[in-house]
Formats: structure tokens, sequence, C-alpha cells
């Protein structure tokens, strides 16, 4: 299993599945933050934005998400909520220094990699002072996430899918360092290869775990050392333990409610906060109950085993997490690969 | 004794836009003369008149319009005047047919620069002038502040198209070759890397030019045996392909390695998250030919200078699924696909 949305992409890109000898099969993971933040942290979102003072500042990859009812970040800005775009979190505290009669909040989402600059975004406007910026924090952690896949019945007692060996995040990895996956190669004895973005490093990472299962090893392997050290980015992880703290649980989209799989912003840094900010009040959404998204996330089912798939779920119009973004297991498949589906696979 | 006429000049130093400018008053006849008709200038527009009257050759006309709406107004390699003239030149001469006049309708933007409007029209005559078509007939209007993004442009333009040629989406068949005019990506590429949001250094250049001249050399080249053209602007190549893959009922097939790319524009793609298949160009075309003359046309378009680069990077197949299919640089298989709704700016 390949855990990172951004394998994912690089795989159906290339073709690279096509490459490999047949007795390896590659599953999509969960490490697409797009695609697992749950409609009910989009619908919360779009609330806030419906405020009068409030201007919403969004990663690109979110304005397009589903939330409840038809509605998405696009959508409601086309209503006429002022909701904007930007490549980075530093973009949002410069919106909130130059418009100080708006209230600036910034959506943050994503795992390890997009958490460093939230930080710094927030300490930043400590310093400034800034009353008027705020961050809207759904930042999640990776290990969590592996350890519930790991942890799934289906996995360990059933034994309905085998998950030989894993493909580990590249730049999530040069954050967090090779250190933490140690725990999941001795505990559930699966080697972890991690491995950069680039086909180059799929390809190697794949030989590299094709060589563990053949001699029996379970290790942590860095094939992504032009990046990755086996503590990682010290700074970056500094600044994170400064101004985040876990979440008691956080409900993912396809695997559920994970207990500490989250971060939440610390009393410390409260006043940028707009969950307290603005008393928001989480409330959960439900996916279309047809949605085989979690099966797909684990491993248990293939895009193509979902009714859903193609059908009323497309990129354009996505029903669930996989279907979301360009990096999610289903979406990859509709975009890069349906011409092998055989029947079902109209344009 | 009559006192001689005065007329205060256009300030063209630090004057803007006022709505005065659209009313129908003094203030508009000389936006349009001293701004519009020196850089523009023709014998039509010298006969102020509310039309252009000409006279047609008989034979078959084309006839498109388009609209410019580009953010930043100026970009590396072009700017929204010229792009105004290379666009509509571009889809008539996709035709096969030589372009003959243009109109211009400008929407302006109370408080809009009068200096960047005049290099606009400035750097319309010249594009004009260069591609050898008058622009005979215009119209301005001007709104709020606030109400439009310092300047829209709408052209139109009518052309001619050479007895015997008759290019169709349709005559597409299997077996075909398809081929690019040269590098790939550089307009999107150089527009995205002027927007304020996102500011990035590159040397790539738009690559904003009219394409008529070219696509005589390749009718000359290949007569009947140039089954259909098109420019991949918006969408770029994947959608261009994917339009003719649709209309004609085919697959088409291409190769990622034959595809010119400026290693300038896949590194940019990279960094913006955009594959360069997706990103518009403007003075770029896309062409299928019957494979018998495809080496012939390929010789004609790299004699000529916006030819230089072209490739025949695919084939038409027989697919009831319509697909687009492309072989990667690593040996694997994918689609290319529709564009699904990506977040791209105001481009063209």
């Amino acid at each position: 299993m390949e855990f990172c949305g951004g394998h994912t992409h690089a795989i159906s890109r290339y073709g690279l599945e096509d490459l490999l000898p047949p007795g390896v099969r590659l599953i999509h993971g969960p490490g697409c933050p797009v695609c697992v933040l749950p409609i009910g942290r989009i619908d919360t979102a779009i609330r806030l934005a419906e405020r009068p003072n409030v201007t919403l500042c969004s990663y690109g990859d979110l304005m397009r998400v589903p939330a409840s009812k038809g509605a998405s970040l696009l959508r409601a800005k086309a209503a006429g909520c002022d909701i904007r775009m930007v490549y980075s979190s530093l973009d949002a505290v410069r919106i909130a220094r130059a418009e100080p009669q708006r209230q600036v909040v910034f959506f943050a989402i994503g795992f390890e990699t997009t958490t460093p600059p939230t930080a710094l975004a927030i300490r930043l406007a400590a310093q400034e002072r800034l009353e008027n910026f705020s961050v809207f924090c759904n930042h999640v952690l990776t290990p969590s996430a592996i350890q519930n896949i790991l942890e799934s019945p289906e996995l360990r007692d059933l034994g309905r899918i085998r998950i030989d060996g894993f493909i580990g995040p590249a730049h999530v990895s040069a954050v967090i360092g090779s250190n933490p996956y140690t725990f999941f190669a001795e505990e559930f004895a699966k080697p972890v290869v991690i491995a950069g973005f680039e086909p180059l490093d799929v390809m190697q990472a794949v030989l590299m775990l094709v060589r563990q299962v053949n001699e029996g090893r379970n290790e942590v392997e860095n094939q992504y050392g032009r990046a990755v050290r086996s503590a990682g980015n010290e700074r970056a992880k500094a600044d994170v333990a400064a101004v985040f703290e876990l979440r008691k649980s956080f409900e993912w989209r396809g695997l559920g409610v994970v207990p500490y799989s989250a971060l939440r912003i610390k009393r410390q840094y409260g006043a940028f906060d707009a969950e307290r900010r603005f008393g928001l009040e989480y409330v959960p959404a439900r996916d279309n109950p047809g949605c085989q998204c979690g099966a797909v996330l684990r491993g248990l089912k293939q895009p193509t085993d979902c009714k859903l798939f193609g059908t009323v779920c497309t990129p354009e119009n996505p029903m669930g997490s996989c279907m979301v973004s360009a990096e999610g297991a289903c979406a990859a498949h509709w975009t890069y690969k349906r011409f092998r589906d055989g029947a079902r696979t109209g344009t | 004794m009559s006192r001689k006429d005065y007329r205060r000049k256009l300030d063209l130093k630090s004057g803007r836009i006022e709505l005065a400018h659209g009313a129908g008053g003094r203030a508009m006849v000389q936006l349009i003369t001293d701004l519009f008709h020196e850089p523009l200038d023709n014998e039509w527009l010298r006969q102020g008149n509310d039309q252009a009257a000409f006279d047609v050759t008989g034979g078959r006309m084309v006839m498109t319009t388009d609209a410019y709406v580009i953010s930043p107004l100026f970009f590396p390699g072009g700017d929204i005047g010229s792009l105004a003239i290379h666009g509509t030149i571009n889809d008539i001469a996709m035709a096969g047919a030589r372009p003959l006049y243009l109109s211009a309708s400008f929407i302006l933007e109370e408080g809009f620069p009068l200096i960047e409007l005049k290099r606009i029209a400035d750097s319309m005559g010249a594009a004009a002038r260069t591609a050898g078509v008058a622009v005979i007939a215009g119209d301005t209007k001007v709104v709020e502040r606030g109400k439009a993004d310092g300047v829209f442009i709408s052209t139109t333009g009518i052309g001619v198209v050479p007895t015997g040629v008759d290019l169709s989406v349709e005559k597409v068949l299997p077996g075909d070759r398809i081929i690019v005019s040269g590098f790939l990506g550089d307009h999107g590429v150089a527009v995205m890397s002027k927007r304020h949001d996102l500011s990035f250094e590159t040397a790539i250049l738009s690559d904003s030019a009219p394409l008529h001249d070219l696509v005589a050399t390749m009718v000359e080249a290949s007569g009947r045996e140039l089954r259909a053209m098109r420019d991949p602007t918006r969408g770029g190549l994947a959608a261009t392909l994917n339009e003719w893959a649709h209309q004609a009922g085919v697959g088409l097939r291409i190769r990622e390695e034959a595809i010119p790319i400026r290693p300038g524009v896949a590194a940019a793609c990279e960094l913006l998250g955009l594959d360069p298949l997706y990103v518009a160009n403007e003075g770029k075309l896309t062409a299928v030919v019957a494979p018998a003359a495809a080496e012939r046309l390929l010789t004609a378009m790299r004699a000529h200078p916006l030819g230089r680069d072209a490739a025949i990077i695919g084939e038409v197949v027989a697919d009831e699924h319509r697909f687009v299919q492309m072989t990667t640089e690593f040996g694997g298989d994918r689609i290319v696909d529709w564009l699904a709704g990506e977040q791209l700016p105001r481009i063209c």
C-alpha cells in the first residue's frame, strides 16, 4: 500500500502499474488530505464564510469539494461569500494585515507537511498581534491513520486483505523523519520503504519492498534519502509542538472517528483558533450510503467494485472522498485508468 | 472673426478613463480619434461611419468571435491587445481560411489609466499590421469602477476559405497522424508567472502569435489530406484531443516523449500542480493529417518560423469508447482526460 496521495497520483499519471510484474499489486491508501476531510468540516467552513465580516482563505484543492446539500466553497463564493484561494498560509496573514476590517480565517488542512507552515502563520500573527487572523485547524496525523488501517479487523483478524508492505510518505517523512514508522514495522511485521514522489522513486521503493518480503525482513528503509533523515526536520517539529496539541478524536472521511489522530491549537494561541473565536460546533454529515470509500481506503475493495463509481460518482460530481481530489484512489482510476475496465467505461 | 478651434489634448500621461469617455459626447469622440484611430488606422476607420462597407470575393466565408478578459493585462511576450488580434485570427485560420477583417469592442472600467490603454491600442495596431489584417469597426463602452477589471476586449473576424479547402473533424479517420506545431504550455505559464498572488521568476514568454501564414503553408503542402486543425487554447492539448475523439467517434493515441514541452514549462507546472497538457497556448495549432502526407506536412511546417519545433505526437485509432490514451515516458499507459474543473486563473 502506498499511503500518500502523491504516490497514487504518480503511479496513475505515469502508468507505473503496467511496468510491475504480475505478482505485485498496489493498494491506494488514505493519504490524500482533501479526501479524508469529512463533509461536516467543510459545512462548518461554509457556515463561517457566510458571516458577513469573514474572509475565508483556502488552498485551491478544497474549493470544489462537495459539502452537504450540493454546496461547496466554490458555490458559496459564487453566492457572495468572501472566499479566497491562497497558495500559502502566509498569504492569509498578508490579507489579514492589509484588510484589518475583515476577520480573516485560514482553512488549514493537511498532514504533517502543511502543519509547519500553519504553525508559522499563527506565530507570525501572534508576534504582530493581528487581532483579525485565525485558523480553522483540520491538521491530521499520518501514523494514526496507518495504525487505524493496520488494526482494522478485516486486516488483522479476518485476513481478508493482505498488505505485504508500505510505501511510506515522502514529504510527510521529510518533516517527521523515518523513526515513527519503526513501530509499525515491528508491531505489525510489515516492511516500510519511504519513497519520493518521482516515478523512479516509486519503482525503486517497490523493488526494495519486494526484496524485504522475499528475504523475510520487516524493516524501515529510506529510499528518499535526499530529503528524509531519521529524526526528520527538528525545527519544523519544534514549531508544530509549540503551537499545536493532540485532539482526543477526529472524524476522517472514509475511516470514521480515529482517536488521537489530529491536532488542535494550544490554549496559549487560543486567540488564533477560529473554533474558539467563533464558537464553532461540529455537526457530522453522512456520506452517501452506497459509497465504498472506507473499504477502498483499506484496500478491501477496488474503485470499480463500488456501484457509484463512474455512474453518479465522477470527478465532476464526486459523491465519495476518493473521487474528490486527483490524488484519491477513485479519481486516479477514473482519470487515468478506466480504459482497462471494459464495458463500463464510456466517456 | 472666428476663434481658432481649441481642443485640450488627451492627457495620456496621467489621465484616466472617466464615465464621460463612454457617454457619446465630445470626450468619447476624442478618446476614439486620439487613442484608437492612429494605431489602428485604415481607410474604413478614416470614413468614420457606424459601419464599414467592403466587397466580398465570393466563395466560402468564415466568421468567429471571441472575448478577452485576461489577467494580468500585460504579460511576458504579449498583452490583451495583441492577444485579442491573434486569438481571433487563429480561430479563422483553423478553418484553413485567410483572415480579412476584424472588429474590436472595448469595455473600459472607470479609472483605467489612459497610458495603459494607449499601450494596448498600440499593441493591437502593431499585431494587426504585422498580420496584414485590418480592424475596420469598433466600439467603446465605459462602466463604473468595480464593474469590470480594467479592460475587456471582444473581437470578431471574418475570413475567406481558399477553393478546395474543407477542414472538418468528421473527416478524421483511424490511421491519421496527429501533429502539434511547437512547444506547449508557454502562454499559460507566462501569464501565471505574473499573477500577483503567485509571482515566480521564469524566462518563459507567451507564444501568442498569428497562425494564418503557417496554416497557408500547411494547406499548400498537404491539400485535401489535411483533415482538421484546432488551436489548443483553454484546456490545452488535452481538451482539443478529447473534442476530436468525441466528435469524430474515434480514439487517439499519443506518446508523451514526442510532445514538445520546454523544461522550464514542465518545472513550473510541477511547482503549481498543473499538467502542461491542460495549459493554454495562443500561438500553437494541432492538426490531423492522412498518414501518407504526414512527413511532407511536417517538413513544410518545420521550414516555417512558427512551426520549427513541430512534431508528430500520435495517431487516430478505432475506439468505441473515444479515449485519448497516452504512452507515458516510462512506458505505461494512461488516459488523457477532459479537464475536471481545475482552478485556473483567467488566461485569455
